[in-house]
């Protein structure tokens, strides 16, 4: 492995560095040491709004701010309150998903961000897309530039409704309600599509290791496509937006067929004696097919009608 | 196609209960997808007719009845508010 080291070196020391200005102590997150990136932000707004403003790093100093005995027990009982909602917050969260599970997708830094996009882009020079394990476990983002993470996609979303709202405002289109449609539509076609895609897999018995999350995360990569071509519609016209398009969907469509490739089909020195193994592979190309051409024609769904 | 999350959930509850009402002997039978006919295959890679049957059998039997507490309550708040 010739991961330069320098390079996240001093991202874990910017992360422990930078202190939580305006969190109190009572948020300190206590997760353990492989995931560095602090998951604060999590439940953090929702309680900062209903904490005293007077909250400064360190909760031991507060007490020492108020001199009147009624404010005093009046911020232990909040502070106390705080703490039972983030643990029932925390029980409930961890009964549907596990969160140390989804820490992991979102352990990335600048590097791994910079070059997967990259790669989304123009993943034809790539040429290693095996995704390494560490003592079989799947190695972090921030370790391996092949590994699915969380963090694109999210913002690539987000990013790509505020785009839609600014490409509806330059059209004198827009209202907020439009905005919302825009959005929810969007998240509920990655869930049909992560719906299919599991309902596919349970199926055809492909025992891979892909689990919701990582299908989320390659469902995801799409809005990164998305957001390059309503750019070049708003910047370049009509033809800008279908040359970007086909880029985009070219790209996309070869980086889907290339990591899905590695976890879907078999290899064949694995598989048992051919128990009706002579249509299983077949069935399981056109899963990976069917998924890529899926990305273009759900890119020009959700964005032709931004750029008129 | 402008989606809600609601269409969504509309489109699950709608789903979920068409694979519910599939009769076993008047329709799954007739069509070759009887509970006998099934399941026999127990090497390690059931075909995808059998993953099917399992699928219809499992949804059934678990969700039974929250669909009759899901269903009443569509029933409830569709007559009260359209």
């Amino acid at each position: 492995m010739d991961l330069p080291h320098h390079g996240y070196r001093a991202t874990k020391q910017r992360a422990r560095g930078a202190p939580p200005t305006g969190d109190s102590v009572l948020f300190e997150d206590t997760s353990s040491a492989a995931s560095g990136a602090s998951s604060q932000g999590f439940y953090a707004p929702g309680y900062n709004m209903g904490e005293p403003s007077n909250h400064m790093q360190g909760g031991v100093g507060v007490n020492n701010l108020f001199t009147d005995p009624m404010a005093n027990a009046a911020v232990m009982y909040g502070s106390s309150l705080a703490n039972q909602g983030k643990d029932m917050v925390n029980k409930e969260i961890s009964r549907f998903m596990s969160v140390n599970k989804l820490k992991y997708f979102f352990a990335v830094d600048t590097r791994y961000v910079l070059k997967k996009l990259m790669i989304l882009m123009f993943p034809y020079t790539h040429q290693d897309w095996e995704v390494r394990y560490h003592r079989d476990s799947p190695m972090t983002p921030r370790q391996d530039v092949n590994a699915p993470d969380l963090y694109i996609p999210t913002m690539a979303f987000i990013t790509y409704i505020l785009l839609a709202g600014m490409a509806l405002g330059i059209q004198k289109r827009f209202s907020p309600e439009i905005l919302g449609l825009c959005a929810s539509t969007a998240l509920v076609w990655i869930i049909i599509e992560v719906l299919v895609l599991l309902l596919s897999l349970y199926l055809l018995t492909v025992h891979s290791d892909l689990s919701t999350f990582d299908l989320i995360a390659y469902s995801g990569y799409k809005y990164v496509g998305m957001i390059f071509t309503v750019l070049c519609g708003l910047l370049f016209g009509s033809d800008g937006y279908f040359v970007a398009l086909a880029w985009s969907s070219c790209a996309l469509m070869f980086f889907i067929v290339r990591s899905l490739k590695m976890k879907i089909l078999p290899s064949l020195s694995s598989d048992s004696m051919g128990m009706g193994s002579s249509a299983k592979p077949q069935l399981r190309l056109y899963i990976t097919v069917a998924t890529a051409v899926f990305q273009p024609i759900i890119i020009y769904w959700l964005t032709s009608h931004l750029v008129r | 196609m402008a989606f809600t999350l609601y269409a969504l959930i509309q489109t699950a509850i709608l789903c979920t209960n068409a694979i519910a009402v599939l009769h076993e002997e008047r329709f799954l039978s007739k069509i070759g997808c009887g509970v006998s006919q099934g399941v026999g295959g127990f090497g390690d890679d059931p075909g995808v007719k059998a993953q099917i049957l399992n699928l219809i059998r499992s949804v059934r039997t678990v969700m039974r009845v929250p669909l009759i507490l899901v269903n009443s309550a569509c029933i409830i708040l569709l007559l009260l508010f359209g």
